[in-house]
């Protein structure tokens, strides 16, 4: 297994080949955005005279600014909140075996079958009552709910693969159920809270379909509905709406390769949940 | 417990709410609608858009859960072999899967046009019979949507094959090598059956993900050329914000809910019961 044969040349090749495919449209995609729009060389042809231009313009006509401070807000909001009520929830569902837990549990899960389509025109209305449509707190409010299941599942799973001796001792020395909780069990569970971490953040600032629901009309926006409202508005002009994605990607793609393996490890993490 | 409020908040509460107005005439605004009963199903049954709509959407999954997972399955056996560049391009194959859907679907578009990258790399490779409007063409559009997300998730397929193959201890592959057993024997009597929860993982994440695909399919085609790629979730959405039919959008919802129930419970027994014959 650890010789270098020529046949392990070949399936380096071959994978070099697979990463060139995937690295393809991302150069396409750098290659438009540095290119002026008078340039109407074929896409594939390097630019031959790059230019910063088209990603000044997209930043300032697009409000991507504020784009970005919504995203921003609204994900480290929902899945603050989300991780915190969902690891104390998961506590007692995965420790009290008694029936009202297990049901409880099961319900929960139910939650994971639910397409979010379901609730999110019913609660469309829910949140206009609440006069919260057009603001960043309604979508708070809805992740914080979403992906409770999720979260909860990763959780009970580790927990209960986790032995209960040193929360039992800590009982035993006069902790309550809360402090042997906080002090115990918390620290413990550092690995999955990066799971549920890197999931969370991702599916939540990905998310397109919820803030083109609750944010329409206003003039908040988050990342993905600015990039949408974007490309409906300069549709022909190429050059700039591709500035404007690869701004909307760049932070993604830093915090990725500098973090590459807690990421990575994250949602391989799922696996044993 | 607060995570339980929340949850039956945003999501047990208008669930059950969104079923009741399933049998209602709702138009999303008025306070007075009727009960229609089964109205809104059978006039499903009598609409060609959303017959389609379930065909195209039952297609998508059933196709992206097969190319998804081979596609995964043999960059991660690339991955992890003895190749010197593995830890770069594992780093580099599951890059798409954290950019924004959204983002990557346009940037698609962009490619598949006419004047695209895709058919101008066809053309300088001497390719220019296969040039197309990838996009324009309704006997095509489906398959490119469905290449779009491969092309995003294989990578995220490939991390969890990844992890499960790493399970696997090289000492029963050294064993079975001793044994007389090929690289194609091996792969078959010792990685595959250990592979079984990855591949329970992957197959759920990709089937539900192609069920309730929304995104890409609004920025690539906005459900066209004409409705040749309309999906359920697309639907839902036009019947709701541009038609104001809202009870007839949640009725529409209610039977992707069926579909996602009756897919991942099947699924479920189907790979618990294969998993249990594996170890």
């Amino acid at each position: 297994m650890n010789r270098y044969s020529r046949r392990t040349l070949a399936l380096e090749l071959a994978m070099i080949a697979a990463a060139l495919f995937v690295a393809f449209p991302l150069y396409v995609l750098v290659n438009l955005a540095v290119r002026p729009s008078s340039d109407t060389s074929s896409p594939i042809r390097p630019t031959s005279s790059p230019t910063l231009d088209n990603f000044t313009q997209a930043w300032q006509q697009g409000s991507l600014g504020g784009a970005l401070a919504n995203s921003l807000l609204v994900t480290a909001c929902s899945v603050v909140v989300v991780l915190a009520v969902s690891s104390l929830a998961a506590y007692p569902l995965a420790r009290i075996t008694a029936r009202w837990s297990r049901g409880t549990y099961l319900l929960v899960l139910l939650g994971l079958v639910l397409p979010f389509q379901l609730a999110s025109l019913p609660l469309y209305q829910t949140m206009r009552d609440l006069g919260l449509l057009g603001t960043p707190w309604a979508l708070v409010l809805f992740y914080s709910g979403l992906q409770v299941p999720f979260t909860v599942f990763l959780y009970v799973g580790f927990l209960r693969a986790l032995p209960r001796d040193f929360e039992d001792a800590a009982l035993i020395d006069g902790c309550t159920p809360l402090q042997a909780f906080r002090r115990v069990v918390l620290p413990m569970l550092k690995p999955v809270t990066v799971t549920a971490l890197v999931l969370n953040t991702v599916a939540v600032w990905n998310d397109f379909f919820t803030p083109l629901l609750y944010l329409s009309g206003s003039a908040q926006q988050t990342m993905p509905v600015a990039i949408a409202g974007f490309v409906g508005q300069y549709v022909t002009d190429w050059n700039l709406i591709f500035a404007a994605l690869v701004i909307s990607i760049l932070p993604v793609l830093i915090v990725y390769f500098l973090l590459q393996r807690s990421i990575i490890n994250g949602f391989a993490g799922g696996l044993r949940g | 417990m607060p995570a339980l409020l929340l949850f039956a908040f945003v999501v047990l509460a208008p669930s059950a709410r969104g079923v009741y107005y399933a049998f209602t005439d709702w138009d999303g605004l008025s306070r007075d609608f009727s009960f229609v009963g089964l109205g809104n199903f059978s006039d499903m049954l009598g609409d060609a858009d959303a017959r389609q709509a379930v065909w195209h959407t039952l297609l998508i999954a059933v196709a992206i859960t097969v190319v998804q997972n081979a596609v995964g399955l043999a960059l991660a056996l690339g991955v992890n072999s003895a190749i010197r560049s593995r830890n770069l391009l594992r780093v580099f194959l599951f890059a798409p899967a954290v950019v924004t859907p959204i983002v990557t679907a346009y940037l698609w578009r962009n490619l598949l046009g006419p004047d695209g990258a895709v058919n101008s790399l066809l053309g300088a490779v001497g390719l220019d019979s296969w040039e197309q409007d990838w996009l324009g063409d309704p006997d095509l559009a489906l398959w490119a949507v469905v290449g779009v997300v491969v092309w995003q998730f294989a990578g995220y397929s490939m991390v969890i094959f990844l992890a499960g193959l790493q399970s696997v201890p090289k000492e029963i592959h050294e064993a079975a090598a001793m044994d007389g057993a090929g690289p194609v024997r091996r792969f078959w009597s010792v990685t595959r059956p250990l592979l079984a929860p990855a591949l329970t993982i992957n197959l759920m994440l990709s089937i539900i993900g192609g069920i309730k695909l929304f995104d890409q399919v609004h920025a690539l085609t906005g459900g066209g050329p004409g409705h040749a790629t309309d999906t359920i979730s697309t639907l839902i959405y036009k019947d709701a914000f541009t038609l104001g039919e809202f009870g007839y959008s949640i009725a529409l919802a209610v039977v992707l809910t069926i579909i996602v129930a009756v897919a991942s419970t099947g699924q479920y027994l189907l790979l618990s019961r294969n998993e249990k014959a594996a170890s």
